[in-house]
């Protein structure tokens, strides 16, 4: 297994604040990576790093075996990145968001159409295709905003909080839709979320940040084990809380 | 780049704002042309062989202002209506965040809004132009010269220029300040001062640096009055209403203050001047050219700085 992301001591301060502090993390081909903390943990300012988007004030970062701060057009081209609270052009239909997309990612024009049909098609939207985006529910949209990132063939999603604001039913679509592009394509997923049960309900293994530091990594039975002792049990929850108090 | 231009121009044409204002802009420039140029055949017709006619048709003043004028005053608002939402448009609708995150550099953004905003000022003003020329065509009755048709031409591209400045003040607007009416009220504040308040400010400025004590001492009075001109070429409103007017105008030969002279007046003192050619009215206010390209290439070089280095936090 190789390892797809790979970070060293990342660090990111903002004036005297600290949003990242010394971050060594490795996530593995295939898996997916559950990134868990309360709101400000500094999740975010994380994914911007490892995207290029945001500098880091010390330590270094490989994604796919590049490196953000030199290389990050290379990264972008094989990163889907959907940002928190995703917007998408409301006056534009969603085929032709997700055109104007790939014309981004300058996809050959001869094979646009049908990288639109076969995204709109994974995620289940291939009926909603040209009805304008203002008009889409919160579900739709944030299904819509993974059919864009399918377009260019991604080997890695990031994902900031993807179900955040779902309805059960949404939240469910959603979940069965990255397993599913995890399961059937071999895609790395690395999402960032404080809904733990949904967490516990896909992701093999997670990190848990707090206050800039990874307190702990692994699988959920790892950290089980280490928390809450032989038998007793896998809440993901009690877990969390624990790390969390002791933070 | 091209993808976002060609998105841009496709937002641009199909806007509500920018019909709205292109047909005002259209509307007006047709009725004062038309008035301008019912007026010339009048004054025409006890003047023998007039030179240079078809430039009056832009330049004479009819009821209240002449063609020149009205686009020195409108043409920065259709820059600053295209401009000032640029950036914390896609920031307020989450747009931001997904563009950057898309495999272009970054300065893309701002290079293809910038230019999809040149071209459609382009597009603009040069089928306004076309149309006022044939319009004046048919009323004043009047075939323009080579010698006029480049002159118009040279002030179409300080205009598109000059509208170009706006964009760019209004782009930078756009990304230094988050909420969209801000930026608006600032461009738009920015554009009040420089076309209205700028005399005022510039007599302040040389009242202060050469004060005139002596009204009646010609040496002060003049050397007052060069500061205050001096002080007034800050504002690219003043660069480019004397720019155009002097290229527009073959009988001015200097970048002085303006004289007012009714349009027979103009034509019969003709007959004591000659008029310059193209080449000399364009050295005579290069000075002024170099300033308002210097301002524009300023803003936008301000903007791509600013926009580069910008965290791109969505919120």
């Amino acid at each position: 297994m190789a390892a797809i992301i790979q970070t060293e001591n990342l660090t990111r301060r903002y004036g005297r604040q600290v949003a990242v502090d010394g971050l060594t993390l490795e996530i593995n081909e295939r898996e997916i990576f559950g990134f868990l903390g309360p709101n400000g943990a500094g999740k975010t300012t994380t994914i911007l790093m490892l995207l290029g988007l945001t500098e880091p004030t010390s330590g270094s970062a490989r994604v796919l075996g590049y490196d953000p701060t030199r290389d990050p057009l290379e990264i972008k081209r094989q990163v889907g990145y959907l940002p928190e609270n995703v917007g998408f052009y409301d006056d534009l239909t969603g085929r032709e968001n997700l055109r104007f997309m790939a014309e981004l990612n300058r996809l050959p024009e001869a094979r646009i159409t049908e990288k639109i049909e076969e995204a709109l098609r994974t995620v289940g939207l291939n009926g909603e295709g040209d009805k304008l985006v203002g008009a889409y529910s919160r579900g739709m949209r944030q299904r819509l905003g993974i059919a864009e990132l399918l377009i260019k063939d991604p080997k890695l999603l990031i994902l900031d909080e993807p179900t955040l604001g779902l309805d059960p039913d949404g939240t469910n679509k959603m979940l069965d839709l990255i397993h599913a592009l995890s399961r059937d394509r071999g895609i790395t997923v690395m999402l960032s979320s404080h809904q733990l049960e949904q967490v516990q309900r896909i992701c093999t293994r997670v990190g848990i940040m707090i206050k800039g530091k990874l307190v702990a990594v692994g699988t959920i039975e790892e950290l089980a084990k280490r928390k809450l002792g032989e038998g007793g049990g896998m809440n993901l929850e009690e877990i969390y809380m624990r790390y969390f108090k002791e933070a | 780049m091209w993808t976002i231009c060609k998105k841009e121009l496709a937002d641009h044409f199909s806007s509500t704002r920018f019909l709205i204002l292109f047909c005002l802009i259209l509307m007006v420039a047709l009725v004062s042309t038309y008035m301008v140029a019912t007026n010339i055949r009048q004054v025409l017709e006890g003047v023998s062989k007039p030179s240079n006619v078809f430039l009056l048709l832009f330049t004479t003043e009819g009821k209240f202002f002449s063609l020149v004028q009205f686009i020195a005053f409108f043409g920065p608002l259709l820059g600053i209506i295209m401009g000032f939402d640029a950036i914390n448009r896609e920031r307020q609708h989450r747009t931001l965040a997904k563009l950057v995150s898309q495999p272009i550099f970054r300065d893309a953004v701002i290079n293809g809004k910038f230019l999809a905003g040149v071209i459609t000022v382009s597009i603009a003003l040069v089928s306004m132009m076309l149309l006022l020329t044939g319009m004046g065509l048919i009323t004043v009755g009047v075939v323009p010269g080579w010698e006029e048709i480049g002159r118009l031409f040279v002030y179409l591209i300080v205009s598109i220029a000059y509208v170009s400045f706006w964009l760019g003040l209004a782009i930078l607007f756009s990304i230094l300040f988050r909420s969209l009416a801000t930026s608006a009220l600032a461009a738009v504040a920015l554009w009040i001062f420089f076309s209205f308040f700028m005399g005022f400010a510039s007599d302040l400025v040389a009242d202060a640096l050469s004060p005139v004590r002596n009204p009646r001492d010609p040496e002060e009075v003049v050397a007052n009055q060069r500061v205050s001109d001096a002080a007034s070429l800050v504002s690219p409103a003043v660069l480019y209403s004397k720019a155009t007017s002097t290229i527009l105008d073959p009988y001015r030969r200097s970048r002085g203050s303006v004289m007012i002279v009714g349009l027979l007046e103009k034509l019969s003192m003709e007959r004591f001047q000659s008029p310059l050619p193209l080449d000399q009215s364009i050295l005579v206010v290069w000075p002024y050219l170099t300033l308002l390209a210097a301002l524009t290439l300023i803003c936008f070089g301000l903007s791509y700085v600013i926009f580069m280095r910008q965290e791109i936090r969505s919120v």
